[in-house]
């Protein structure tokens, strides 16, 4: 067993969580992970304009990856393409007071969930 | 029983990590931090009565397992004591063979002691466990070499509370000359023990467990048993386990088992009616669960369950919010990130293997509170569910 300390940010993220659910008709699907990790996460997005005009998640996780999950699509929301492909899993992470190093991966697949939707809907774009 | 000592609103159902001190402990420890400073290896006044106050203990531990008093070593944990019982056994008795029998299912401290052993040229079999929890005694029978010294298998599991077959296992080994080790860690106080009618030749008991302090530990070895120390120093514990000995965790650890005699049947059926409320109140309220362990043998006061498409730690912490202490077998409270050996060997879904949580019922526990974790949980499942992308129910 490891001690897990969540700074009050995760915490709140966790137990709050924004943005939660799915987009019905997404235009941008993304999902990461497996169970054998035991992380999965699937975020939609909503595009216009070149913006992502709303954008939802469903995680199964631990409390980290729940709270770095709602932590993107905050960070996402409202940004154009191209602006919420650069945010990094540092970003993520910094958001939420950083996160405990056994735990750093969670960022890591909540960008790459972000980053997957963006470009499912560049490719159903280019269809 | 009522705790005057815990934080209030707290649910503390995690009796298998520890247990609150027992408040006469607590005043059975006091004097040993106050006047009873004592040396016992002294031989003056102060030195003699510490060491009555240890073999006061010594007598109130074998008691508890039927056994006597100088078959009782104290040790500092039960992780020591499990380390003692296989290094001590195997370096002392090595020249008649090199093989030990073990579980898949065992505490690390057994786990990786016997791993380390292998690294020094002994051979280990680790036994197989069924869906249930269960030691396969067949494979057992069927594993025994002329080489084999010791068997160890552990009396109830700690994760899943699951009971093995320990009195099948020594009456099998009773007439081989192959020593036969049980960690009892998780079942004393909680499960009738006695050691000469089980045929045990060496069981380990921990105090924090059994409502005693932390840091000390005991190990039962039966009369005639060849076994080398561990710890070398100034002889104490008669040679096998040196340096000044724990004398007011010793006491505690005497008086918790004491406490734990007198009070075994009345624990046992409270322990047994609390968990088969929650038990049942909870598959009552909560659909795609299952029940890990055995269905029925199980240590009293376990209570271990999977619940589908949600992850264990989000569950517990979301409990702990709610001021109910938990723990889970869940990847993600892992230093492996790998999810609990115990369920893997059990042959769970992956699935289930990470959403289980076990709730560990002790003395100190009311109905109320069970009827509080009833009411609380259900809401909890539901929201992760409803956040959960691989259920889709809804």
């Amino acid at each position: 067993m490891v001690i897990i300390m969540y700074s009050k940010k995760v915490m709140e993220n966790f137990k709050h969580p924004k943005n939660q659910g799915e987009i019905k008709d997404a235009d941008g699907i993304g999902e990461v992970g497996n169970p054998v990790c035991g992380d999965i996460m699937r975020i939609t997005i909503k595009v216009k304009d070149d913006k992502i005009e709303d954008i939802k998640f469903k995680t199964f996780g631990c409390a980290a990856a729940i709270a770095t999950s709602s932590m993107i699509t905050e960070l996402a929301k409202g940004k154009t393409l191209d602006e919420a492909k650069n945010i990094t899993r540092k970003d993520v992470s910094d958001s939420l007071d950083g996160l405990p190093p056994i735990k750093e991966h969670c960022s890591n697949l909540a960008s790459e969930g972000l980053n997957k939707a963006i470009d499912d809907y560049l490719m159903k774009k280019k269809e | 029983m009522t705790d005057k000592n815990a934080t209030p609103k707290i649910i503390y159902l995690d009796n298998s990590a520890t247990t609150q001190v027992h408040p006469l402990v607590k005043d059975a420890i006091i004097p040993y931090l106050e006047n009873l400073y004592g040396n016992p290896s002294s031989l003056h006044t102060k030195g003699q009565e510490a060491k009555r106050a240890i073999e006061t203990a010594r007598k109130q531990v074998a008691t508890l397992i039927g056994a006597t008093p100088n078959e009782i070593t104290f040790t500092g944990s039960g992780t020591e004591s499990n380390n003692l019982a296989l290094k001590g056994i195997v370096s002392k008795n090595k020249n008649r063979g090199n093989h030990i029998i073990t579980t898949k299912i065992e505490h690390k401290s057994i786990l990786n002691s016997a791993k380390w052993l292998e690294t020094e040229g002994f051979k280990v079999t680790y036994l197989n466990v069924d869906k249930n929890g269960t030691v396969d005694i067949e494979q057992l029978k069927k594993e025994i070499r002329p080489e084999t010294i010791l068997v160890s298998v552990m009396f109830a599991n700690n994760e899943v509370g699951t009971i093995q077959p320990i009195k099948e296992i020594g009456e099998f080994l009773k007439d081989k000359d192959i020593y036969f080790h049980t960690d009892a860690v998780q079942a004393v106080g909680k499960i009738p023990i006695n050691t000469e009618e089980l045929n045990i030749d060496i069981l380990t008991i921990s105090s924090h467990k059994i409502h005693g302090p932390k840091g000390v530990g005991a190990l039962y070895i039966r009369n005639g048993t060849k076994i080398n120390p561990i710890i070398h120093g100034g002889g104490q514990e008669k040679e096998l386990r040196s340096g000044t000995e724990n004398v007011p965790g010793i006491v505690g650890l005497g008086k918790a088992a004491e406490i734990a005699k007198d009070t075994l049947e009345s624990n046992i059926k409270h322990l047994n009616m609390l968990s088969k409320k929650l038990e049942k109140g909870i598959f009552k309220s909560i659909p795609e669960l299952i029940l890990n362990g055995h269905p029925e043998n199980r240590i009293p006061g376990n209570v271990n369950i999977s619940f589908k498409y949600v992850e264990g730690e989000s569950v517990m912490l979301m409990l702990d919010c709610e001021g109910i202490c938990v723990s889970t077998g869940s990847a993600c409270t892992s230093k492996s990130l790998k999810p609990s050996y115990v369920l893997n060997a059990m042959g769970k879904e992956i699935v289930f293997m990470h959403g289980s949580i076990r709730f560990s019922i002790g003395t100190f526990n009311t109905e109320e509170e069970i009827d509080t974790v009833i009411k609380t949980l259900p809401t909890i499942i539901k929201n992760l569910r409803a956040l959960s992308p691989i259920y889709n129910k809804n």
